[in-house]
Order: C-alpha cells, then structure tokens, then sequence
C-alpha cells in the first residue's frame, strides 16, 4: 500500500507512482512520460510530487512505489510550480493557437487551462526555427515544440530507428534529423508514431485536405475514394456508430454528400493481396526462393528494408500494398466499368498512416491520400460531423465486398492470420478448422513465433508488431532454424490500428479496441476466407485471370531499390 | 615516449616484466633488490632512483610548461633557452614540468646543478629570458632578482635563500595533491615513481581487501571535490555491494566551471596520482575498466595522460595482472567535446555510452547502475589524487589537516581583481580571508575587495563582510555559495553584481542541455531580465513597467528552477542570481530604480550629454554614433537623445572640443543622491 493524498492505493511491483495513482483515478499532469514509454525522461518536470521523507521533489512518472511510501500530488506549492513550469513553456511558444491543427486538442493548451494559466509574464524572445516541409509525409514546427521528448523517445525506443534526436544546447535545443536538413532526406521511415504521440502542433501530417477539396470542386474529375481496413474500426470512435459495418457505410453516404462519386473497401484488396502475397509464397516455398518471404503491406517496413536493410530486398513480398493494388485498380480496369464522361479519376484513399502518403508518391496511383485525422477535418470543412444517423449507403462495386479475412489486415497479425488460412485452402484443398482462427498471430506481442502443418509440411511463421525488435530479430530470424517461412512485419505496434495517421493519443487501449472490433467483424462475417470474395473471384476471371499473371505483375506487384541518406 | 629506467631489471635475477608481474615492484624500484641480495645491483637501484629523485643528470632546467605558462610565452622561453645554451656552449637539460601554482608569477624556471640546491626562478618572458640566463650561467649570479625561493633540499650552500613554502603565497597552502605538480616531470613515470607515486597502490594491492580500501576513505572522511561533496567512501561502498560481473569507475575531468583550473593542473602536473587514484579506486569497488572524461579543449592534459596511461601499462602498473594481484585494470581516454553539462555524472555517462550527454533522473544512482547499466563509480580528478595519500599515510593523518568538519585540503583557483593569481591548495575550514588575504595578497593597489564569487555557475558570492566564513561545505552553502569544483573570483567595487549575475546566467543559459524544461525556459527569461536591468529602459510606459515587472519574477523564477530541474546544474543555476540578490540587493534596487549602476560598469545604463557651450556642431560624434541616438545640424548644438543611446561613449572618444560627457549616473533630472531607497523591498 502507498499512501496518495491520504487515500490508501494498492501498487503493482515495479509500478510508477503516475501509474498508481493513475489507476486509483487520481490525475497527476504530465507531458513527457506517455504509457508505453520503455525509459520515462522525466524532462518536462511536471509530473512532480512531494514525497514523505524526501527533502526534493520527485517525479512520479520514475518514482517506483514502495510500501509505506506517502505522496501528495496537488499541494499548493506543486500546482504553483506545475504552472510556472508551463508557463515557462508558453513564453516561448508561438501565439498561433488560432491558427494551429491542433487548437481544439492541443495537450499544452488543455494543461495550460487545468492548472489555471491566466497571465503572460515574460514577453521575451521566441523560437525561431525554420519549418520542415521536405518529408512527403509529415511536417515538423520545431517552433511550437516543447521539447518534451516524446517523439525522440517513441523514433528511438520503441521503434528503434533514430531518425530524430535533441541537438543544440540550451535554448537553441530543438529537435531534428541531426546532420541531414530534412526528414526527407534523413533516416525517418515517416511511420509517423511521433506525431500520433506529439502533445503540440509541432508535428503533423503533410496535409491533402485542401487538394482533395479541390478535386472534388473540379469538373473535369471525378474523385472516388478507398477506405482502409482499420479506419471504420477508429471511426467509430468519433461517430458513435454500432458497429464497422455502419461505419463504413455511414463514411460512404457523408462522404458522397461532399462529393465523392463512389467509394471503395480497401478490404477488397486485401484479399487481392493474400491472392497473391499467398501465391508468391508457395512459389518461393516449392522452388526454394529466398525465405523467409517478409509482408510488404507497411510502407514504413518498406522503407525501412530499403534504406537500411538493403540486403533483405529479395526476401521482401513483390506485391504492392493494399492500397497501392486499389489504386491500380481504380486507374487502369474501374474506368472501363463505369461511366466517368471523359472525366480524369482522381483517386483518393483514406488511411490509418503517414506513410501511405510517402508510398502513394512514390509509386503514384493514388492522388491523394488522408490519414483518419484528415478525413474527420474534411468533413469538418464542410460543415459535417459523422454520426450514427448520417445516411447509409453501400460501397460501390467492383471493389465493395471484404472478407473478415481482409478486415483483419487492420491489426497485428491480421496479415499473417489471413495468409494462412488462404494458403492452408490452396495447399491442402480443405480449410482450416475454427474458422481458421489463429490465436498464435493475435495480441501485441513484439514477436510471435509459431509453426502450423500445412497438408504434409510444416511451416514456420514469425509476426513482427513494430519496428523497435526489428534490428536484433533480423538476423536471427533469417538464420533460424527451422528456417521460417513467412515473415509479417507491421510497422506501428498493433499494426495499422495504432497507426500513424490515427487519432493523436498516448491511450493504447484503444488501439486494442480497434483490434477487437475488426476481430469481431471477422468473426461474424459469413466469408472469412479471401479466395472466397465474390468480388475477388470475379476481378480474376474478368481481368486478371491467375495469381501472378502477367496482367497482375503489371498491377500487382512492384520492386524495391535501395535508398541512402542524405 | 620515455621507457621507465627504474623498471628496468637491474640484473637476471630480476624477473619483473608487464607480462610477469612482481607485487614487490615499487618497494624493489625504491629499496631493492629485494629478492636478491647483491650490493652491485644494490647501488645500482639506489643510483637509480636518485638520478630519478633528481630528475635527470647534470645542469637542469625545469621550466613551467602548464597551460598557464604556455600562455605566458613559455614554448618561446624553452626556443630562447636552447639557443642560449648553444650560443654559449653551456650544458644543461631542459625539463618541462607542471604548475607550482603561482599563475601570477609565471612563467616559472627551476635551476638545479651540482653545486646548487633546486632554486626557482619567476616572472620570466620571452623578452627578459636572457637576462635570467645571463645572470646564471655567464656571471654566475644565482641569487638575482628573478629568484623566487629554493626547494626543500638544500646543501648548505645556499641556505640563506628562503625556502618556497615560506614564501607568502604558499606559506599558508598545505600541499598535498599538488605536492608533486611543478616538481616532478609528468611525462615520466621514474621521477613520479621516485617521488612515491603508487607506493599507495601497492599497499592496498597487497595487504588490503577492497571492503579495507573502502573504509579506509570513509573514515578519512574524503567527499567528492567536484562539486556536491558526496562521501567518496560510501559511494564505492554502495558499488562495491552492488553484485555485478563488470563495474566501472570513471574520472570526471570534465572541468567546465568559468574559472576553475584545478583538475588541469593536476593531470598536467602530475597524471600518475590520478591514475594510481583510479588503480586504488576500482580495487576497491572491483571494476576492470575504468575511462577518464577529459574535455578535448585540455590538448597538454590529454597529451600527458596518454603518455603516463603507456608508460603506467609498459611498467605493469596498469593492466592484466597489476601488481601480480590478481587484479587487472586499464584505463581509456575518452574526450568530451566541452558541453558544461557532461560535467554531470549522469550525462557523462550518457556521453560516453555514445550518446548525447544529457542527464538522467536519479534514482537509480550510478553506483548501483550506471555505464552500460553496470554499477559506476564517478569521482572528481582532485578527489582520486587524494585517495593515494590517504592510503599511504594513513586516516589519521589525513584527518590531521583540517581546520573544521570536513577534512583534508581543497585546491582553488584563485582569480580575478586580487594580488597573487593561482592555484592554491588550503586546508578545508581555513577562513576564506586567509585565503584572500595571507595568500592571495588582497586587492589590486587602490581598490578594495567587494565580493569573492565561489564555485562557478552553481555557486555564489559572499561579501566582504562575510569574508570571516570558514571554506567549508556546510558553511559555504549556509551564504548560498557552494565549493564547487574551486574557482574563487575575486571582485572589487568596480565590478557590478548585477552584470556578474547576468554573465552567469547568460553562461548557464548557453550551456543548459535543454532536457528539461525549468532549467532550459527559466534561465533565458531570467537573462532576458537580468539583461533589461543594465539597460536603460526604453520606450513607453508599458515597456518599462516589463522591466520593473522582470526583477518581480526573478525570485520565484530561481525558486522554480531550483526546486524543479532534473540534475544538479539546473537546481543549482540560479544560484548566482540568489546570493547577489540576498547581499547586494541594494545594487540590483539602483539599476531598477535610479537606473544607475553602483560600480559603473554597466555600459547599458551610461548616458552621455553635450555642453552645449563647448559643442562646436562639428558633426564628428553624431558620425560615430552607432544608435543613431545624436541629433544636430552643422555648426549648431548637437542633442543627445538619451533613449537611443546605448552608453558606448564612442561619442565622448570622438568629441575633438572634450564636450560630451557621461552624467554621473542614472538619467538626467533624476535624484541621484539618494544612496538607499528603501521604498521597495524586491
């Protein structure tokens, strides 16, 4: 038992006293500790309590409980230094509140307000950094950042890349990409995990809400858009909808109402994808090609094997991603089934992640790309709000119908759980039993290893749940033995849930409600099977013909090179 | 590199090699042979080690080549000596040896012959260096005005020469961790091992357990001389306790005070204590590995540091096997690139983990998990040179040379407006006067001392009038000063407490690592006001009510920062600003009240005024001006706006009738004889 003002709070061994107190409801400020975070910085200095028998202050965010131990958290000396400490912070922040995405859910603004800042007492000098642009995915205002660490904590211990660090000293400290001028050009691997955790308007996504709005203005294009797997599954959060089913059509009728023409399941394409990522699999596994094969569904992964694990390319999945087979789709084979009266398609897709944004560019296809955040911003700019009530209506053939299967692609695991079961069907003739469910690849994990029999061979998967293991698995996993097979790698922790271009929170249990929500989908669905799409089966006959024809290679499928920094 | 003479096997009996150690090395080097009896290789040591006692055969000059003497010319006067010594076919050797300590003196040169006992000379240049030489070699005048005193050994000959500790300057030192720097010749192991150096080691190697070693610096009572005053002995303790297959200890020469050169001195006079300091050390906690931090802006301590670490590891001093105890150790430069915050023991290890040195919040301490995540020992570079002698000599005697609680010696380096400039080593608890007075030689001719400001950018400034304060951790903190790592400024009535707080905050400012956020966004603001005070105030009311609102804010500011940084140098930085405050508020009350700066040194609150009955509208000032603050047609009366002008004064230099002059103080129709408002208390 530790005592937190007065009240009596059971404590977990090695637990924090921000955690403690956390779970006894009693809300100590915070900024730079976020949940999740391996090494707390105790930089912003807030989270500070006065402890019983300690002459200092401590911060209760590296504070370890200890029996007996008393804490008060709001005396009035902490909430005068609390305040002082942010408004320290504002004075050298910019005054742009007005004009900053972040001014309705800005944490410094929300701190600011909760410890009663009321007065600005030093008007002294500003920041005066320049603004990075360069990256095709984010924007970073070094500005407006309040040093707090998050983002260098998030780029380094969690997904162990690096690509920003703290320079200069004093208050010339700011953060970036060390040596090189701009995130473009530097080692970022744009997953954007910093600026889903970034309590300011310092980072943010490079915007495409003003070309879509456009677009859609335009007459001479007809915009359509495709919705990726996890997106209803955060929506719901912000609409208040039932269930993904509602949600996604909900998102199809507003959407249509500020002009989209029709509206696409991403999910459609994952089946695609299984067809044929399943397909390139058993080809390497019959022929002996390098394996283990890696998933190439995260555009981050993608980048991350080009720019530092170059080796590693043969091993990497030929087929695009989802997004990127839909955006084929929709450019080479949707105008010939529908009447676009000799309109251009503008493609536009609607994403959990930054770095579709890179990827989209990178291959084209897609025009423009919103991440969760944006597509709420859109509506906003039409004055819409999505809620349960907003009209339905169905998304539109060719590409509507997804599997439980494909709807699963939302999460960790998802791909490797949807692989299996199309590969057990496609090697064995029969299906998996359960409904293919495969509890091995589920949970968040940062390594999950298993071996299945598939008919008469056993084969080995890993499923990799963010970039931070990567470094120190690679080589184990490539040289294991057994030799494993197959290799999902997920650049975010909990996959496209916990993506970067999700909702800004440091809350991870709501990346675990979206996981369960799509788990839910797939566990009502009728098909749960990706070589069962209708739809899927219909796109083969038409157009396709066979997994890894020719047609698919063209459409499907792509190649990696690698990249340098600098 | 010179190769160890002393080390040398005297004849094949002697097996002692780096690879084949002997644990009875340093006692056979100054008493051997010992494990045969042969007179032949008797008098062969005993030769030896007085050649290496003497520093060297023949004539010899020693020459003071520290920083500071370089800096003083002495690379020149080492050229201009050796030319002499061609010229005039003399034959002498010349030796390059650390600082005495007495940076005022400088450059220092040590003359020792056969007929002559070690007489040191000062105040030489390049300029009058031939004079000296002249002096000594051509008229054989040893006793000329460059002669300062004679070392301890003395002949008989020329005992009428007063000895250097008697001299005023280091009457009052007691020279402990210094005792060698200046003396012996730091690039070479034999004459630091003929002045006793790791003698200590051996003792503990061999007939101590670490749990000994430990106690043994507890009870001296030794705490960390880099700052915070820590016990060292209860430190190792704690690593020596913490269970782990690999330890470290590292030593903290990462000196980055504004006027501290302490640790400088020390490695460059005599590295061999601070490696046989590190040696004792991680016996005692039973680390293998041990890395000095040095900061790469020290290139002659570095340099002999590397030259020492070489020599230490060809004699077996350093290595597999030390000693044949079993115990192995070795030791790794690693250069900091002079952020003053990796003076820090946290950030230091951050720094040399490859990362950017910042610090981290403790618990857990370094010593339970530090380098690497394993338990890590830090201590200062003063603080392991004291660790030989207290092995060596004992507790008691080193608990002998106290004047109050702590005990032991601290070395300072005394600077700034006072006689005698240098390092000084006292006892701790000495009243800081003696220090300033008996030592230092008090102020400067026709001034009077102010304040002495102890311990950098963490310390503070004391008084005159509290000038009685014993130098002493508890005391010192008591004045809001701290001891620091040493530095001691001495200030007279023409230095401005105020600019003296605003130079050290602007300091700290720079060199905040910006983790965290008191420290990094308190400290500019309380620059930014500290800075509005010696300016005039400009503009309009609301901009010089800011002003006045600023010196508002300075207090709760520094109780903020104090209260809520992460490392030391954050909750230590607004100390400066607190002890002028506490005793030289009335000066801050003159800058914002009467806008007049008591020791007119603040150029910002200088304002200038023509006369106009000398003023010959020649036009020259308003060219100068470079605020534009002068207005004035050719040939009439020129004005000087007073909000415009920044009190440069480049204006009074240009005036060819001598019209312009500074008022006295403050703005012009304000009441300047109103010595103590008291109207406001901050």
């Amino acid at each position: 038992m530790i005592t937190i003002n007065d009240k009596q709070v059971e404590w977990i061994s090695g637990e924090t006293v921000l955690q403690a107190a956390k779970r006894a409801g009693i809300d100590i400020p915070h900024l730079c500790a976020f949940e999740g975070s391996p090494y707390p910085q105790a930089s912003c200095r807030i989270c500070l309590v006065e402890v019983e028998s300690m002459p200092r202050l401590q911060t209760s965010c590296t504070l370890i409980a200890r029996d007996g131990m008393a804490v008060r958290t709001h005396t009035p000396r902490i909430q005068r230094l609390r305040r002082h400490i942010v408004e320290l912070l504002l004075a050298s922040h910019p005054d742009d509140c007005c004009f900053c995405h972040r001014s309705r859910n800005c944490e410094l603004a929300e701190l600011a307000s909760k410890l009663g800042v009321r007065e600005r007492r030093y008007p002294g000098i500003k920041k005066t950094h320049p603004i990075d642009i360069s990256s095709p995915s984010l924007v970073r205002d070094p500005n407006k950042c309040i040093l707090c660490g998050r983002c260098v904590a998030v780029c380094h211990d969690i997904q162990a890349v690096g690509a920003i660090d703290f320079t200069g000293r004093g208050f010339e400290t700011r953060i970036d990409p060390g040596f090189y001028p701009g995130l473009n050009v530097s080692g970022c691997i744009f997953c954007g995990q910093c600026l889903r955790l970034c309590p300011t308007g310092a980072l943010t996504e490079k915007s495409h809400v003003e070309e879509v709005i456009k677009a859609l203005a335009d007459p001479k294009v007809m915009v359509v858009a495709q919705v990726a797997p996890a997106v209803p599954a955060t929506l719901i959060e912000e609409a208040g909808t039932a269930s993904i089913g509602d949600m996604l059509e909900v998102l199809s009728g507003t959407l249509r109402r500020i002009g989209f023409e029709a509206i696409f399941d991403t999910t459609f394409t994952a089946d695609l994808t299984i067809m044929e990522e399943v397909s390139e699999l058993i080809n390497r596994v019959k022929s002996g090609g390098p394996l283990p094969m890696f998933t190439s569904c995260s555009p981050g992964w993608v980048r991350y094997v080009e720019l530092y694990r170059p080796v590693l390319i043969p091993h990497v999945s030929t087929c695009k991603s989802p997004q990127q087979m839909m955006g084929a789709l929709i450019k080479e084979f949707y105008p010939k089934q529908v009447e676009t009266g000799g309109r251009r398609i503008y493609s536009v897709s609607i994403m959990p992640c930054t770095a579709k944004k890179y990827e989209a560019r990178d291959l084209g296809d897609v025009d423009a790309v919103l991440t969760t955040r944006e597509t709420v911003e859109l509506l906003a700019r039409f004055g819409i709000k999505l809620t349960p009530q907003g009209e339905k209506v169905p998304l539109d053939v060719p590409f509507a119908e997804g599997t439980g299967a494909g709807r699963i692609f939302g999460g960790t695991g998802g791909v490797m759980e949807a692989a299996i079961r199309t590969a057990h069907r496609l090697l064995t003739g029969k299906e998996l039993p359960r409904g293919g469910k495969i509890s091995e690849a589920r949970g968040l994990g940062k390594l999950k290893v298993f071996s299945l029999n598939v008919g008469n061979t056993t084969l080995n998967f890993a499923v990799i749940n963010g970039l931070g293991e990567v470094e120190t698995l690679l080589d184990s996993l490539i040289q294991q033995t057994p030799p494993l097979h197959f290799v999902e790698v997920m650049t975010c922790p909990g996959g496209c849930a916990g993506g970067g271009g999700q909702p800004y929170s440091t809350d991870t249990a709501l990346i675990k409600k979206r996981l369960s929500r799509m788990y839910e989908v797939d566990r009502k669905s009728q098909t749960r099977l990706s070589h069962e799409n209708k739809q899927v089966q219909a796109l083969y006959q038409s157009l396709l013909g066979r997994p890894l024809s020719d047609i698919s290679h063209r459409l499907l499928h792509r190649s990696y090179t690698q990249r340098y920094f600098g | 590199m010179k190769s160890s003479q002393l080390a040398t096997p005297c004849c094949g009996r002697c097996w002692h090699t780096a690879t084949n150690p002997c644990s009875q090395l340093i006692e056979c080097l100054n008493d051997g042979p010992l494990c045969h009896t042969d007179e032949r290789c008797r008098d062969e040591r005993a030769g030896r080690i007085s050649l290496a006692r003497r520093g060297g055969e023949g004539v010899l000059l020693f020459i003071g080549t520290g920083t500071c003497g370089l800096a003083n010319g002495a690379a020149r006067i080492i050229e201009k000596i050796r030319s002499f010594i061609a010229a005039n076919g003399v034959n002498a050797t010349i030796i390059e040896v650390g600082c005495v300590g007495y940076c005022q003196r400088e450059v220092f040169m040590d003359f020792l012959s056969a007929s002559s006992p070690r007489l040191s000379y000062c105040d030489i240049t390049p300029e009058n260096v031939n004079e000296l030489l002249t002096e000594i070699f051509i008229k054989g005048n040893l006793k000329n005005r460059f002669l300062l005193g004679r070392w301890d050994v003395a002949d008989g000959t020329h005992s009428d020469v007063t000895l250097l500790k008697d001299v005023p300057f280091f009457k009052r030192q007691k020279k402990v961790v210094l005792e060698n720097c200046g003396y012996i010749d730091p690039s070479s192991l034999d004459t630091a091992l003929a002045a006793g150096a790791f003698k200590a080691a051996a003792k503990a190697l061999s007939t101590m357990t670490p749990s000994e070693v430990c106690e043994t610096v507890l009870a001296a009572g030794l705490r960390g001389r880099g700052g915070a005053g820590f016990l060292t002995g209860q430190k190792w303790r704690v690593a020596l306790d913490t269970v782990s297959a690999e330890k470290y200890i590292i030593c903290n020469a990462d000196e980055g005070d504004p006027g501290a050169f302490m640790d400088r001195a020390i490695l460059e006079g005599d590295p061999f204590r601070v490696l046989e300091g590190m040696l004792i050390g991680a016996y005692a906690i039973g680390a293998t590995k041990g890395y000095i931090y040095c900061r790469a802006e020290y290139p002659l301590a570095l340099e002999r540091l590397h030259g020492a670490i070489d020599q230490c590891r060809k004699a077996g001093l350093l290595g597999h096997n030390v000693l044949d105890s079993l115990f192995s150790f070795d030791v790794t430069i690693k250069q900091g690139a002079g952020a003053f915050v990796c003076g820090e023991e946290t950030a230091i290890l951050a720094s040399i983990e490859g990362g950017r040195g910042m610090p981290r919040s403790r618990p857990p301490y370094p010593a339970v998990s530090g380098l690497h995540g394993k338990p890590t020992i830090l201590n200062n570079v003063e603080t392991l040179a004291n660790v030989p002698v207290i092995v060596e000599r004992g507790v008691e005697w080193f608990k002998g040379i106290s004047m109050g609680p702590s005990t032991g010696t601290k070395v300072f380096a005394l600077s700034g407006a006072i006689q005698n400039t240098g390092l000084v080593e006292v006892p701790i608890g000495i009243p800081l006067k003696e220090i300033i007075y008996d030592i230092g030689g008090g102020a400067l001719p026709g001034h009077r001392i102010k304040a002495v400001q102890i311990g950098g950018p963490s310390g503070g400034c004391i008084p005159e009038e509290q000038m009685d304060v014993p130098v002493d951790y508890s005391s010192l903190l008591q004045l809001g000063a701290m001891m620091g790592s040493g530095g001691m400024v001495v200030m007279d009535e023409t230095s401005c407490l105020v600019d003296v707080a605003k130079f050290f905050m602007e300091f700290i400012r720079n060199e905040s690592c910006g983790k965290c956020a008191p420290c990094r966004e308190g400290t500019i603001r309380m620059h930014e006001i500290l800075s509005s005070l010696t300016e005039k105030p400009v503009g309009f009311e609301i901009q010089r009510l800011e002003r006045f609102r600023g010196i508002l804010h300075l207090e709760e500011l520094a109780q903020t920062i104090k209260e809520t940084s992460l490392c030391g140098l954050g909750q230590s930085a607004a100390n400066p600003v607190l002890s002028t405050l506490r005793f030289f508020r009335k000066e801050y009350e003159a800058h914002i009240l009467e806008n007049r700066c008591p020791a007119g040194s603040c150029q910002g609150l200088k304002t200038f005024s023509v006369n106009a009955e000398l003023c010959s509208g020649c036009n020259l000032c308003l060219k100068k001006c470079p605020s534009e603050a002068i207005i004035g047609e050719r040939k009439q009366v020129h004005y000087i706006i007073t909000d415009r002008c920044i009190g440069c004064g480049a204006c009074a230099d240009a005036c060819p009738k001598k019209a312009i002059f500074e008022l006295p103080s403050g703005l012009p129709g304000q009441d300047r004889n109103n010595e103590n408002p008291g109207y406001l208390s901050l």
